[in-house]
């Protein structure tokens, strides 16, 4: 068994493990990292199938911002630790149905692939990188015209979800003094300097 | 893709050393410690008295909405590094897609400036 293998054997079982103690830790916080770890095994699997790219945006955009903005929520949730020990029972079912929609949508991802009468057709079909072309430069090249729509359709969603972001959680404090520097600056001399006696006021 | 493996085998190496040395501090924690612990010596300490509240409290959800735009910056620049990666190679519309795209965060960027959201009070 080559190193790659044993790599392979090595990501996938600390993906799946540290899956499923997301969901058995007790702690939410622990959760989290468990999910962080999970992550990074996903990346590894990543560099192991020669999508570098995919992998290290994994480290960048799903360890480095959305797990840090998950145990985020978390801890700003007023978490009540007795509340979450009990309930496993009671979203089993909802658990268990979405399990399986991702399973029977799994499996006709690899019907598709590997079982079905046009099997050999869509597999041919893959755009397959060049030998000597790196990953991030093979995908720079064929994102932006060719697939333009859903570029500039993934812009648009970033655009809308900043402004959603503002307009749902950002409140002005009203009397709250706020530094101007550019009034500061284009202040006049009609600023005095006033010697009070104590106890008295201006 | 071999070649490319293996220039992934040094992190490899430290990820193996990392676990390898992090399993080695919490073993050696565990087997060689001295461990003696009472009520007292695990209680929370706060300067003498029994502590009042739990820890947790809510956050202001200011924190929530600067990570919120931070992860949509984020993305932008991953959007960016494989324009920039075959620049060289690009075609007239895949620059001017970029620059559209650019635009479009821009004026996002320009209503959260303008909104104060940036700012904390």
């Amino acid at each position: 068994m080559g190193l790659t293998q044993l790599a392979f054997y090595v990501f996938a079982a600390v993906a799946v493990g540290s899956g499923v103690l997301v969901i058995l830790a007790r702690n939410p916080v622990h959760s989290v990292l468990w999910l962080i770890l999970a992550f990074f095994s996903s990346a590894g699997l990543m560099v192991l199938l020669g999508a570098e790219f995919i992998a290290m945006l994994l480290v960048i955009v799903y360890v480095g911002a959305v797990a840090v903005l998950f145990l985020f929520v978390v801890m700003m949730l007023d978490v009540d630790f007795a509340e979450l020990k009990r309930g496993l029972a009671d979203y089993l079912p909802v658990g268990a149905l979405v399990g399986l929609v991702l399973l029977v949508e799994l499996s006709l991802v690899l019907g598709h692939w590997a079982l079905a009468g046009a099997a050999p057709e869509s597999r041919e079909a893959v755009f397959a990188i060049e030998e000597g072309v790196a990953n991030t430069p093979a995908l720079g090249a064929i994102l932006y015209d060719k697939y333009l729509y859903m570029f500039q359709a993934a812009g648009l969603i970033l655009l809308v979800a900043m402004i959603g972001a503002i307009v749902l959680t950002l409140r002005h404090r009203p009397n709250v003094k706020r530094q101007d520097v550019l009034t500061q600056i284009y202040r006049g001399r009609d600023v005095e300097l006033k010697d009070v006696e104590p106890g008295q006021g201006v | 893709m071999d070649e490319l493996l293996r220039e992934y085998l040094p992190i490899i190496i430290f990820l193996g050393l990392a676990v390898a040395l992090g399993l080695v501090f919490l073993v050696a924690a565990w087997v060689l410690a001295v461990r003696r612990p009472d009520a007292e010596k695990i209680s929370a300490y706060e300067c003498g008295f029994n502590a009042f509240d739990d820890a947790r409290m809510k956050f202001d959800v200011r924190f929530y909405l600067v990570s919120i735009l931070f992860i949509i910056f984020d993305l932008e620049i991953a959007f960016l590094f494989p324009w920039a990666a075959a620049f060289g190679g690009l075609s007239d519309v895949a620059f001017w897609s970029m620059m559209v795209f650019l635009g479009v965060l821009t004026v996002g960027f320009a209503y959260e400036w303008k909104k104060g959201a940036l700012e904390w009070e």
